[in-house]
C-alpha cells in the first residue's frame, strides 16, 4: 500500500488486506490479457494491463480508437470476462456469486447503447431506478441528469446530448460508489459536451469515483484526476494530467513540416534532412517527435531562444518550410510524444 | 469517498422490477400504430373477408346446358335446375370451365322420345360433386316429365345443425392463428432490436434478474392475447352469430396456456439472432408449416390418418383443438385437459432453452 501516507499506512497494518483494498481501491485489474479470435491468430485487444483506481477519484483511460480502452472497461464491469488477470470491483472478484451484490454499487454508461425511443425520459429513468434497492427517487435521478425539461419527452425526440445525458441518468439511478463512463461525449457538440461533463463534475464532487474512457485530450485534463494512457492493449504512461505534461519537459510545442529536397516530408534518409538529435541539441528544446502526418513536434522550453535556432536548422537542412505554429503542450503531445501518433489518427 | 452519503431504501418510486419490465413492455406495444393494427384490425378482417367467402348462401340451382329445344321444354318447370338451350360443342366447352354443371344431349327432335336406346346423353363431370348431384336433378327431372313416379312416398326435412357452418370453424382458428403470430413476432422483434442496438447488454450491466426480463414478456402476451381473443370471439358472435357454447373459463385456461406455449417459442427463437432478418426466418420456418398443418383453414384430419399424432403435438393445433372444443361446449377437462398439457409443456421447455441460450450481448 504504497500509496497511503506513511500514518495511515502503519494505522492499518493490522487489517486483513482486503479491508485495506475496499478502503482505498475502487476497483483494480493486473495482468489482464483479453484476447478476441480470428484470422491470422486473431487480436490482443488487452495485453498484461495493470490499473488501480482509488476512492473519490476520476480515473481517465485515454487513448486512440482500437487501444484496447472499451475492453478493459467492460472486463471491470463484468460484461467480458478476461483470458489472463485478476479483476476486482469495489473489492470484489467477478465470477464469485457477488456479481448482483456488485451490479447494485455501479452506475455503467455503454458505448453505443440506444435507449428505447417509444418510452420517456421519466419511463427509462424508472425502469432502471427499479433494478436498485436503494438509490435516490425518480426525480431527483432526471434532476441530477438536468432533464427536468424533458421528463415527458420520448426518448426518439431527444438530441444527442440529451440521450447521453439520460444514459448518465439511467447509470446514476442506483447512486453508484462507482461510475463507468465509456466515451460519455463522443460525437457530441461543444455545448453538449460541456453539460455532460457538469453531471459527472457534481458526482465527483458527490464523493464518488468515476472511470472515464475517452479519446478527447481536452475531456480527460477537465475531469481526471490521473490517466493511463493506453495503446494496444497496453499502458504507457500513468499520472495526473499536469504530470504527464510536464514530463515532456517543456510548456511550448513547435509544430514544424517542412519539405526537403527529396520530397518526402520528414526526409529522415538524407544526411541534410532535419533529425531528431539535431533539433534537441538546439537552444531552448527539450526535444522533438516526428509525428507520422502532422510533422515535427519540437518541445520548446523558450520559444524565443528556440524559434530562431530552429529556423537555421531548416536552413541548414535545405528543407522549405510548409507550416509553422506553436501551441501550449496538451495531453495530446504526450501521446505523440510516446507513440508518433495522435489520439485521433485512423 | 470521505463519508458514506446517504442512500434511500426503497425503488425510488418506481415498482418491483418484473412489474417495471412489464410495464414498459404494454407501454411501447400500445406506442406502435403498426402493432395495434397486426395484432387487432388484422385477425378481424380476415375473419371477416373469410366469412363473407364463405358465408351461407340457400343452394343454387344446378347449370344444365341443353341441346335440344323439346328437351329444354320439358326441364323448364324443374325447381332446382338453370336450364339454358346450347350447341354442343360450345356447352363441352362451358362444362370444362364450370360454367354447366351439366350438358345434356339430346337426340335431336321429338319424335325421338321415347325409343330404343339411350336417346339422351349425360355430359358431367364426375369428380365434382355439383356436377354429379346436377346429372341426378337432372335425369329425375326429366324422368318425371315423361311420365315417372315415384313408388315410396317421401318427404324432405332439411337441417342446419348449430356451429357446424364454416364460419364456427374458422373462427376459433384465427383466434389460434393470431394467438401464434402475434406472439412470435411481438417478442422476436423486440428483443433482437434490443439486442442490436446493444439494450439487452445494458440490462445485463444492472442487477436485474435476467429472468425477470424474459419473463416480463411471458406476462405482457398475456394480457395482450387476452385482450386479442377477446376482440376476435366478441366480433365473431356479433356478427357471424358464431357462440362459444362452454364456459369463458375454458377460453381463459386456452389463451393463458397458448400465450404461455407462444412466448416460450417466440423467446426460444430471438434468444440468439442478432439481425431482424436471421430471426424472421426462424420465425417463418416454425409458423408456416403450422398454418397449413394446424387446422386453422381446414381440419388436419384430410391429411393421412398415421401423421395426425405429430400434428396434434403442434401447439396450434392443440390451442385450434381447444378452442374448436371450448367453442363446442365439450366439458373441459376431457375437452381440453391434453392440449393444455401440451401447451403448457412447449411453453415449459422452450423457456428453460431460453433462458438457458439467451444472449444478451
Amino acid at each position: 500500500m504504497d500509496r497511503l501516507p506513511p500514518v495511515l499506512s502503519k494505522a492499518m497494518a493490522h487489517l486483513p488486506v482486503q479491508s485495506v483494498l475496499t478502503t482505498q481501491t475502487a476497483a483494480r485489474c493486473e495482468g489482464l490479457v483479453k484476447r478476441y479470435p480470428g484470422a491470422d491468430g486473431g487480436v490482443v485487444a488487452v495485453d498484461g494491463l495493470d490499473l488501480e483506481v482509488l476512492r473519490g477519484e476520476c480515473f481517465g483511460l485515454l487513448g486512440p480508437n482500437g487501444a484496447g480502452k472499451t475492453t478493459t472497461v467492460e472486463i471491470l464491469e463484468g460484461l467480458t470476462v478476461p483470458d489472463e488477470g485478476l479483476v476486482e470491483a469495489l473489492g470484489r472478484r467477478w465470477g464469485t456469486g457477488q456479481d448482483r451484490e456488485i451490479r447494485q454499487q455501479l452506475g455503467i454508461q455503454l458505448q453505443e447503447t440506444q435507449l428505447a425511443d417509444k418510452l420517456t425520459v421519466a419511463e427509462t429513468v424508472r425502469l432502471f431506478r427499479s433494478f436498485y434497492e436503494r438509490g435516490p427517487s425518480v426525480d431527483e435521478v432526471i434532476a441530477l441528469a438536468r432533464l427536468v425539461d424533458k421528463r415527458s419527452a420520448r426518448v426518439g425526440k431527444l438530441s444527442g446530448g440529451q440521450k447521453q445525458r439520460l444514459a448518465l441518468a439511467c447509470a446514476l439511478a442506483s447512486d453508484p460508489e462507482l461510475l463507468f463512463l465509456d466515451e460519455p461525449t463522443t460525437g457530441l457538440d461543444p455545448q453538449a459536451r460541456l453539460h455532460v461533463w457538469e453531471v459527472v463534475e457534481e458526482f465527483l464532487g458527490r464523493g464518488g469515483t468515476v472511470v472515464l474512457t475517452t479519446h478527447y485530450m481536452e475531456e480527460a485534463a477537465r475531469l481526471c484526476h490521473r490517466i493511463a494512457i493506453i495503446d494496444h492493449g497496453r499502458r504507457i504512461a500513468l499520472g495526473s494530467p499536469e504530470e504527464l505534461v510536464a514530463r515532456l519537459g517543456a510548456d511550448q510545442i513547435l509544430e514544424v513540416r517542412a519539405v526537403g529536397p527529396s520530397q518526402g516530408v520528414l526526409d529522415d534518409d538524407l544526411g541534410h534532412a532535419l533529425d531528431a538529435g539535431r533539433l534537441a541539441a538546439l537552444p531552448g528544446v527539450a526535444g522533438a517527435d516526428a509525428h507520422e502526418s502532422r510533422g515535427w513536434m519540437i518541445r520548446v522550453r523558450d520559444v524565443a531562444v528556440a524559434l530562431p535556432a530552429v529556423l537555421a536548422e531548416l536552413d541548414r537542412s535545405g528543407a522549405r518550410l510548409e507550416h509553422l505554429a506553436t501551441h501550449q503542450a496538451t495531453l495530446e503531445d504526450v501521446f505523440v510524444h510516446l507513440t508518433g501518433r495522435g489520439l485521433r489518427d485512423e | 469517498m470521505s463519508e458514506p452519503r446517504e442512500r434511500r431504501g426503497g425503488r425510488g418510486g418506481a415498482l418491483h422490477p418484473l412489474a417495471e419490465l412489464t410495464r414498459v413492455r404494454l407501454l411501447e406495444f400500445r406506442r406502435e400504430p403498426e402493432a395495434l393494427f397486426w395484432v387487432f384490425v388484422f385477425p378481424v378482417l380476415l375473419a371477416v373477408a373469410l366469412g363473407i367467402a364463405f358465408r351461407e348462401k340457400p343452394p343454387a340451382p344446378y347449370q344444365v346446358g341443353v341441346t335440344d329445344s323439346a328437351v329444354a321444354q320439358r326441364l323448364a318447370g324443374a325447381e332446382d335446375l338453370d336450364v339454358e338451350p346450347v350447341g354442343l360443342g360450345e356447352g363441352l366447352d362451358a362444362l370444362a370451365r364450370g360454367r354447366f354443371d351439366v350438358v345434356i344431349e339430346g337426340a335431336g327432335g321429338s319424335e325421338a322420345f321415347p325409343g330404343d336406346g339411350p336417346s339422351v346423353r349425360y355430359h358431367y363431370d364426375p369428380m365434382r360433386p355439383e356436377s354429379r348431384a346436377g346429372q341426378l336433378a337432372a335425369d329425375r327431372a326429366l324422368q318425371r316429365a315423361f311420365g315417372r313416379s315415384d313408388p315410396v312416398p317421401t318427404g324432405l326435412d332439411p337441417v342446419s345443425a348449430a356451429g357446424s357452418r364454416y364460419i364456427d370453424f374458422l373462427i376459433p382458428g384465427i383466434i389460434g392463428m393470431n394467438l401464434m403470430g402475434s406472439s412470435l413476432w411481438g417478442i422476436g422483434f423486440s428483443i433482437v432490436v434490443a439486442r442490436t442496438r446493444k439494450l439487452l447488454k445494458r440490462f445485463a450491466a444492472t442487477p436485474m434478474h435476467r429472468s425477470h426480463y424474459l419473463l416480463s414478456y411471458v406476462l405482457s402476451r398475456l394480457l395482450f392475447l387476452v385482450l386479442e381473443v377477446a376482440a376476435v370471439a366478441g366480433l365473431g358472435w356479433w356478427i357471424f352469430d358464431v357462440r362459444i357454447e362452454g364456459p369463458l373459463v375454458g377460453v381463459l385456461v386456452v389463451t393463458v396456456a397458448a400465450a404461455l406455449a407462444f412466448a416460450g417459442l417466440g423467446l426460444f427463437l430471438a434468444a440468439r439472432p442478432e439481425t431482424i432478418e436471421a430471426v424472421s426466418g426462424w420465425m417463418n420456418l416454425v409458423m408456416l408449416p403450422q398454418w397449413l398443418l394446424s387446422g386453422s383453414f381446414f381440419s388436419y384430419e384430410r391429411f393421412p390418418e398415421a401423421v395426425w399424432p405429430f400434428i396434434q403435438a403442434l401447439p396450434l393445433t392443440a390451442t385450434n383443438d381447444a378452442l374448436r372444443a371450448v367453442y363446442r361446449g365439450e366439458p373441459l377437462v376431457a375437452g381440453i385437459g391434453l392440449q393444455v398439457a401440451i401447451l403448457a409443456a412447449w411453453g415449459v421447455v422452450s423457456l428453460a432453452l431460453a433462458v438457458r441460450r439467451f444472449r444478451w450481448q
